[in-house]
């Protein structure tokens, strides 16, 4: 056997010398050495990594590295940048009157997505995820307001809550006029016969021409004698067709039976007052503002 | 008494053992499984393919050097730099051209043509890409004449290299290796100012006051020139680059390329001068193809990976033959297809226009002409309308539908830019933006080169929303500019309760 078996007669190239099923060899073709360098660079890399940076686990900790990089506190510094970032805006939204900042297109864009961020973690929960409400909670949406819909409306609603219990909450409560027998079942079906005529819903003209009478009697202080409601006390419009809790008569008769008087949290202290003013900017910006 | 032989018995002969006439097929010699890499030294040529090599040379490092460093005018608070790549900002300037990062498949197309461009040039003649334009090239190109220009040609170098260290080696070479990373740091300098305005950046460079990526990415380029161009050199394309294992599939028997004639130049040997019959061919065997290629190989090997095709052995050959007075381009560009013909005594034709070739001058233009369209048809208005989808619409107290959008608005001139928005085919819809600016024309002011979001809200009373048969109308919103007669639309549809 001579030195030349090991080299490849078509490519000229040296085999690794190994014969698989009488003819099939590998070719040895060497990869360049600094190669293999850099693969070893790699490794030592590794180590050296393993030690600046946190790697390995212990049974109740981590190895943390000479460099004290922590995932955790970098996450803290950027948010406390962040923080800091937003500082400037906020100060100056706490320093503007709420009706001006529409007027400084960055604090009225800080505000709209600032609002926005705050709505969605404190005030969706009843209000719904853009604002459309739902049975009991009011849609913000639209252009019909209980407490009024201008700016400082909105932010002292935000303020002081609806029967919070806040001193300056909004606090006027529908009477229970079934369940505190002021009216009989009959009397109030044919009330809520007459509040249907006032949005055009009625059917029974006999039993509306009584609840006129009622209305004028019981419903007239609060809702005004045209039904047009009365934002001083939160009292709805009844001759739109927006229902807070529902248009058909049982659903009225079912309202003046046990009266309404849904809760709206303070958010005085709880939010501070340039978030506050924010949140009275995104809200109002919703397309029913004032 | 009688001992029987075993194959695996030592021949004894008169007492001593006789050696056994085997080789270890597995020496350990010959089991290297990394290869030392042999230093080249590439000797200095002239010809006619150098002096290209040197024009483009100093052409394509112009460029890259030159480029940021032209101005171009755009208006007032617009970069005056013709070429920008503004990351901050997201936008890509090419001279007249502005790309927005939507816009991104300009540079796609670019990227495109470039590529078809590579391959119907290795079609036609070859790895030109590799032997004259290829960064790789170009840079080792510039490194190995600082090299022969402080270390002397191939022979005084080699010499050099043998000799111990001394006050004379020691200051050769550390002028070689500090030119090589001067040209290294002024690689990575100019590449930083492709990304920012070039003499502001320069300044900031000089007091020391420039933004930490610029110096990062400055030494990243220092040390990559250094290392790649000075250094690693032929190894690059050898064993890090993919292109030369790709462009075997350009190639075919038309493609020039540079090709050794052996019909013409075996059997190779020495001159004779004074024999009355030839019988060697042309080539002398003098290497001189050898001494001058920077990749270390022997063209006279036929094509091979390795070669980048630089043509340089050409010139050194083409000085030989006329030198003992043969014709020229025993080394030449040559089609598989004509030295065949050659050898049978017959000429063949170039052939350029293949179907090959066609097919990547054809994509070529279909790609260009797409490109020119787009350019043409690009505006500097754009529109997007995101619809509401919680909730779809909202009652209003008089009994309306509202629908609400957002629009979006790209202003891509370099003007603020006051556009009006209308409605259309919504016959009796109201339209109304938060923020208003203005209560009659509902307007939206977009500062330059700038994307603006509005809230559209667009309103139906209760008597136009009776001749709708249907939960959801079809409708255009139109944005306009009133002074330059741009316009930009997008469908939508407004949704209502089912009837």
């Amino acid at each position: 056997m001579t030195h030349d078996n090991n080299i490849d007669r078509v490519t000229g190239v040296a085999t690794t010398g190994h014969v698989w099923d009488g003819d099939l060899k590998e070719l040895n073709k060497p990869l360049p050495r600094w190669w293999l360098y850099t693969f070893y660079a790699t490794i030592v890399w590794g180590i050296g990594y393993c030690i600046a940076y946190p790697a390995w686990p212990t049974l109740t900790s981590y190895t943390t590295g000479v460099l004290g990089y922590n995932q955790r506190t970098a996450v803290t510094n950027d948010i406390a940048e962040g923080k800091a970032d937003q500082e400037k805006y906020l100060t100056a939204i706490g320093e503007t009157p709420l009706d001006e900042i529409s007027k400084h297109a960055d604090l009225a864009n800080f505000a709209r997505a600032g609002g926005a961020a705050v709505f969605g973690t404190n005030c969706s929960g009843c209000h719904g995820r853009a604002g459309q409400g739902a049975k009991g909670y009011p849609n913000l949406l639209d252009d019909d307001w209980l407490w009024g819909g201008t700016l400082a409306d909105i932010q002292a609603t935000i303020v002081g809550g609806i029967r919070s219990g806040h001193p300056e909450a909004r606090d006027f409560a529908m009477p229970r006029f079934g369940l505190d027998q002021i009216l009989t079942p009959a009397e109030i079906g044919d009330a809520a016969e007459y509040v249907l005529t006032l949005s055009g819903k009625s059917t029974d003209a006999a039993a509306a021409k009584r609840g006129a009478e009622i209305f004028a009697a019981q419903c007239a202080a609060c809702h005004g004698e045209s039904g047009t409601g009365n934002q001083a006390m939160g009292a709805p419009n009844l001759t739109d067709p927006i229902w807070l809790y529902g248009g058909e008569k049982a659903n009225v008769a079912e309202t003046i039976t046990t009266g309404r008087g849904g809760v709206m949290p303070s958010w005085d202290g709880r939010l501070d007052p340039a978030t506050i003013k924010m949140l009275a900017v995104y809200v109002h910006g919703l397309g029913g503002g004032q | 008494m009688h001992t029987p032989k075993h194959d695996n018995q030592f021949i004894i002969d008169d007492g001593v053992p006789q050696a056994v006439d085997v080789t270890a097929v597995n020496r350990r010699a010959d089991r290297n499984l990394y290869a030392t890499r042999q230093k080249i030294y590439p000797k200095l040529v002239h010809g006619s393919f150098r002096r290209i090599k040197w024009g483009l040379l100093f052409a394509t490092l112009g460029i890259y050097y030159m480029i940021p460093w032209v101005r171009w005018e755009r208006g007032p608070g617009m970069p005056t730099q013709a070429v920008l790549l503004d990351m901050e900002h997201e936008r890509f300037f090419l001279f007249g051209l502005e790309i927005w990062p939507q816009e991104f498949y300009f540079v796609t197309g670019l990227l495109v043509l470039a590529a078809l461009s590579l391959y119907l040039v290795t079609a036609l003649a070859g790895r030109v890409w590799c032997g004259y334009f290829c960064p790789q090239t170009v840079w080792t190109d510039l490194m190995v004449a600082v090299e022969r220009f402080w270390q002397g040609d191939r022979s005084e170098r080699i010499r050099l290299d043998k000799e111990p260290w001394g006050a004379r080696k020691l200051y050769k070479k550390s002028m070689t290796h500090a030119s090589w990373l001067l040209i290294a740091m002024a690689t990575g300098g100019a590449f930083v100012f492709y990304f920012a305005d070039a003499p502001t950046l320069a300044g900031q460079l000089l007091t020391g006051t420039a933004p930490e990526p610029a110096y990062i990415f400055i030494a990243i380029l220092t040390f990559t020139t250094y290392l790649l161009g000075g250094i690693a050199r032929e190894q690059v394309c050898i064993y890090m680059c993919p292109w030369p294992r790709i462009q075997g599939a350009m190639i075919d028997k038309d493609s020039f390329l540079v090709s050794y004639r052996d019909g013409r130049g075996e059997p190779r040997g020495p001159m004779q001068k004074h024999a009355a019959v030839q019988t060697n061919g042309d080539c002398i065997d003098c290497k001189a193809c050898i001494a001058v290629c920077p990749m270390g190989i022997d063209i006279r090997d036929g094509a091979q990976m390795e070669c980048i095709q630089c043509a340089l052995c050409i010139d050194a050959c083409n000085d030989i033959m006329a030198k003992i007075n043969r014709p020229r381009n025993l080394i030449g560009y040559a089609t598989i297809a004509g030295l065949a013909a050659e050898l049978n005594g017959q000429t063949s034709p170039p052939r350029l226009a293949r179907p090959r070739t066609m097919l990547y001058a054809g994509l070529i233009a279909v790609v260009g002409l797409i490109m020119l369209a787009a350019l043409q048809a690009r505006s500097t208005l754009e529109l997007n309308v995101l619809a509401d989808r919680n909730p779809l619409f909202v009652r209003l107290k008089d009994g309306g539908i509202r629908n609400g959008y957002t629009l979006r608005i790209s202003n891509k001139t370099q003007a603020t830019k006051v556009f009006q928005i209308k409605l259309e085919n919504l016959d009796g819809a109201h339209l109304a933006l938060e923020p208003q600016e203005n209560a009659t024309t509902p307007s939206i002011t977009v500062p330059p080169d700038a994307v603006s979001d509005v809230r559209a809200f667009v309103s139906m009373p209760p008597s136009a929303l009776k001749i709708f048969n249907t939960d959801a109308h079809p409708f255009q919103l139109v944005v306009e500019d009133p002074a330059g007669g741009t316009e930009s639309r997008r469908g939508a549809s407004f949704r209502m309760p089912k009837p």
